[in-house]
């Protein structure tokens, strides 16, 4: 077993999920789950190791001349990623089986769930750039798939492709990151980035491969002011909304800030940019989800909030930071799928998920309620859960900063307040409030077993790391913290620190978040006044949408009218204008023309095929335009008489008379010449197509003093009998010499015949239906 | 002959395009027709025309020799007119479809994908 088998394995059964699912019907969801749990065995099995400092390596040549290899890298933060990952996926299987139970679509949505599991796992464990690329926006593609899973609903379409833009567009930039990376460090293997001294903070592509690598992480992971489309992607079904918010998708820009921690950080650029996004987004974040009631956009909000802080933290990059960021990400990735699978049983059993309405439904749903509540408790940062450390850490990580240590304890103290009346909203107050099940459009009962378990696991993983946090989570976070870091931190984490002042402010939170949580139902009254659908950043993106939109639509129609005329126009007035540039560079008209050399034989053929010409575009009857094509066609043959051409000449007969005869044939199903064009559109073409036929005299005039290479012609000569056996030069050269372009013609005569034959067929299978 | 065959060239060309620029959809095929005879005769006369022999091998010869015909334009042009001929015929059963479904033979009319 290695990573690369586990991504397979994982994409293998996402190919025959929706095959699963006919043969195990709603039990498919725990199948599957399988995947996942073997996978998460493996990376558990592999911690000792990884503890002890080794990363097990693994690597595949994809494209060897260009230094690309399907290449596997698995260290301290990969395997806690990993792990998360794969341990979340799977309760996010199970209970997808539940949440979706019955749906028509359910087994491609396990394919959805398990390719979108497969590209986490592959974003994870790259080691090479451009395969770490390459799994970057297969979880875009796969997320924009799960988003818009309620495919019926246009906002659900409209909300997924947003998501699919912003996090490509962050993507497009993610890509020419890494390849000035890749160009400056002359590596694209990341553990070589991360085993070498090279710091790319020297380098003069710097500010390039730093802004380029940041729009990428932050699009994915909904930093300010990209922030707007996580929200949104709570179109998606909640299993997707747990899975999306926890583990996967917005961790992976912070995965990737970790990950490239060691590389582009220790620079003024790096900290500034990553601490005060970081700052916005928490406030944004925190102060948004105060003004929502709905269950799932409230914890949606959190979730940019918490990004808000791991960013920040990241940007700080001290030891102690590094370290909160993995604690606060572990607890987070926790509480956070709860109470999203909480919240959607809440919906999927009561039918509703608005805070104002959904309350005490402790007693019809008593395991989602026990679930919930220990997450909702460790989100808030309740001792002794695992969400009371992280915060601690946040707050010790604030005080022991050299500069600006105030602003950013104070921040972090009102985002954690609010993070922590938040989480009461959404945790605590639908099961523990007030009773009103009257107002429910369903009458609320317990979710099935699969809905319940993987919460109140997940719920139970997180008080356990908190009373035993030196035992337990110490070796899993670690090896992470050590990568992240570059070099070794030793640590034990412990719940008690005795009495000091982050004990102090998370007493202060406390008080502050339950203040505000009791003062809920006044700021529901306050927010429902507010219309705050105007100015958001979601608008300004549905703008530059329209706007792309429209001049697209413009564009196209300028270029792209549907009109023939204007078509051509344009072909000819291009080619025209372009061709007559060019030949009047050249000088090569001859000094006398020799129209008096010819013969009167010659005299008499063009005069005969201009006169054909000249009654073409005259005449009103169809069958004179006919007759005179013809007319021009056998002067057309004349010449190849008079040039020694016989094989051309008797060509050029049979296919006039051929197409003379099939004008025949359809000219009198079509209708007669109508006078359609004004005299001036006339006036106009006469000139225009005069112009475009005297360029062309000229540049043949101008082409036949010109020798630019010796010919072929003697060689063809020379060879034709003696190689090819045959006498006929122009013969030999159509089946011999250029046999293949005359197999290309008969290929292309047959196409057209076949054609013809469709389209007149067509014809007598209807007139045998209209019988 | 080689300014007069440029001339006649030009005219060919002229004519096609003129005819492409008609809105019937009938005059269309002429145009094309037109322009294909009209670049065949380029690729004719490219090498120079000069009254001559047909290039083939007398049969006590092994090899051309003498005053004749360049082979190797000819070829192409023995390809081209063959290929066009493929064109017009595929285009008249087009247009003549196009008619029966659309009822119209005025191209400015014909504005929708759907019938």
């Amino acid at each position: 077993m290695n990573t690369l088998t586990c991504i397979l394995f994982i994409l293998l059964l996402a190919g025959i999920a929706p095959q699963l699912q006919k043969l195990f019907g709603n039990k498919t969801g725990w199948v599957l789950a399988i995947g996942p749990i073997l996978c998460f065995a493996w990376f558990l099995k592999l911690l000792p190791t990884i503890s002890s400092g080794t990363a097990i390596e693994q690597s595949i040549d994809w494209f060897p001349q260009l230094g690309v290899a399907l290449s596997f890298y698995v260290d301290g933060l990969s395997l806690l990623m990993a792990l998360l990952i794969s341990g979340i996926g799977s309760f996010i299987l199970i209970y997808a089986n539940g949440y979706l139970q019955g749906h028509p679509l359910q087994g491609k949505f396990y394919s959805y769930l398990m390719l979108f599991t497969a590209s986490m796992l592959g974003i994870v464990t790259a080691d090479n750039l451009i395969a770490l690329f390459v799994f970057w926006e297969l979880t875009s593609i796969s997320s924009y798939l799960l988003i818009g899973f309620y495919h019926e609903s246009g906002e659900s379409r409209r909300k997924a492709l947003q998501a699919l833009l912003v996090t490509g567009f962050g993507g497009v930039a993610l890509m020419a990151g890494f390849i000035l990376l890749g160009l400056a460090s002359e590596s694209w293997s990341i553990s070589e980035l991360l085993n070498s001294d090279f710091s790319a903070s020297n380098h003069t592509l710097y500010p390039a491969i730093l802004t380029l690598i940041l729009l990428g992480a932050f699009t994915k992971s909904a930093q300010w002011p990209f922030h707007f489309w996580l929200p949104n992607a709570m179109a998606a079904p909640a299993p997707v909304s747990a899975f999306l918010h926890s583990a996967t998708m917005v961790k992976a820009g912070v995965f990737l800030l970790a990950r490239l921690n060691p590389v582009l950080s220790d620079t003024l650029a790096w900290t500034l940019a990553l601490t005060s996004f970081g700052l916005v987004t928490m406030l944004v974040g925190s102060i948004n989800g105060l003004l929502q009631t709905d269950l799932k956009k409230i914890l949606a909000y959190t979730t940019l909030s918490v990004l808000g802080i791991l960013v920040m933290l990241l940007g700080l990059g001290t030891d102690l930071a590094l370290k909160s960021c993995m604690v606060f990400l572990v607890g987070h990735a926790l509480y956070k799928a709860t109470l999203f699978m909480c919240a959607g049983s809440v919906d999927h059993e009561t039918g509703v998920r608005d805070v104002t309405i959904v309350s005490g439904l402790r007693f019809a749903m008593p395991f989602t309620a026990l679930a919930a509540g220990l997450a909702a408790f460790s989100k808030a940062g309740f001792p002794p859960f695992f969400g009371f450390l992280g915060k601690e850490y946040v707050y010790k990580t604030g005080m022991y900063l050299e500069d600006y240590s105030h602003i950013i304890l104070g921040i972090a103290i009102v985002t954690n307040i609010l993070l922590m009346a938040l989480a009461l909203k959404a945790g605590i107050h639908p099961f523990w409030g007030k009773e009103n099940a009257k107002a429910l459009p369903k009458n609320p009962h317990e979710a099935p077993l699969s809905m319940y378990i993987g919460p109140i696991i997940l719920a139970l993983t997180g008080l356990l790391f908190g009373l035993f946090p030196g035992s337990i989570v110490t070796p899993l976070i670690s090896p992470a913290v050590h990568a992240v870091a570059g070099h070794p931190v030793e640590f034990t984490l412990a719940i008690w620190h005795g009495f000091n002042l982050p004990l102090l402010f998370s007493a202060l939170t406390l008080i502050g978040g339950l203040v505000l949580y009791a003062l809920r139902h006044r700021i529901w009254k306050i927010t429902s006044t507010l219309s705050l659908n105007k100015w958001t950043f979601d608008n300004l993106y549905m703008g530059l949408f329209n706007g792309f939109v429209s001049v697209s639509k413009w564009q196209t129609q300028i270029l792209q009218s549907g009109s023939l005329r204007r078509y051509l126009l344009i072909i000819f007035s291009t080619s025209g204008f372009l061709l007559a540039y060019k030949l009047s560079l050249f000088d090569g008209l001859p000094r006398q023309l020799d129209l008096f050399e010819a013969r009167l034989l010659d005299w008499a053929t063009v005069l005969f095929i201009l006169g054909g010409i000249c009654m073409i575009v005259k005449t009103h009857s169809r069958m004179t335009a006919l007759l005179s094509l013809g007319l021009v066609g056998f002067g057309i043959a004349m010449v190849f008489i008079l040039y020694g051409a016989p094989d051309l000449a008797i060509t050029q007969i049979l296919v006039e008379t051929l197409i003379v005869v099939l004008f025949m044939l359809v000219i009198y199903r079509l209708p007669a010449f109508r006078d359609l064009s004004s005299n001036k559109t006339k006036f106009f073409d006469g000139i225009f197509a005069g112009t475009v036929g005297a360029i062309i005299t000229l540049l043949v005039i101008k082409a036949q003093n010109l020798e630019i290479a010796p010919t072929v012609s003697g060689q063809f000569g020379e060879w034709s009998y003696t190689l090819a056996k045959g006498k006929n030069v122009v013969n030999v050269i159509l089946v011999d010499f250029r046999a293949l372009d005359t197999l290309g013609e008969i290929t292309v005569l047959a196409i057209a015949g076949v054609g013809v034959f469709t389209l007149i067929r067509g014809q007598f299978t209807k007139k045998r239906k209209t019988k | 002959m080689n300014t007069l065959i440029a001339i006649v060239i030009g005219a060919l060309a002229a004519g096609g395009v003129y005819c492409l620029l008609r809105r019937s959809l009938m005059k269309l095929i002429i145009g094309i027709a037109l322009l294909s005879q009209s670049v065949n005769l380029i690729v004719f006369s490219a090498g120079g025309l000069k009254p001559a022999s047909p290039p083939i091998i007398e049969s006590d010869q092994q090899i051309l020799q003498g005053n004749y015909a360049d082979p190797l334009p000819q070829a192409l042009v023995l390809t081209a007119i063959v290929i066009g001929f493929g064109l017009i015929a595929f285009s008249l059963a087009l247009i003549h479809q196009t008619y029966r479904a659309t009822g119209h033979d005025d191209i400015q009319s014909l504005k929708n994908t759907d019938t």
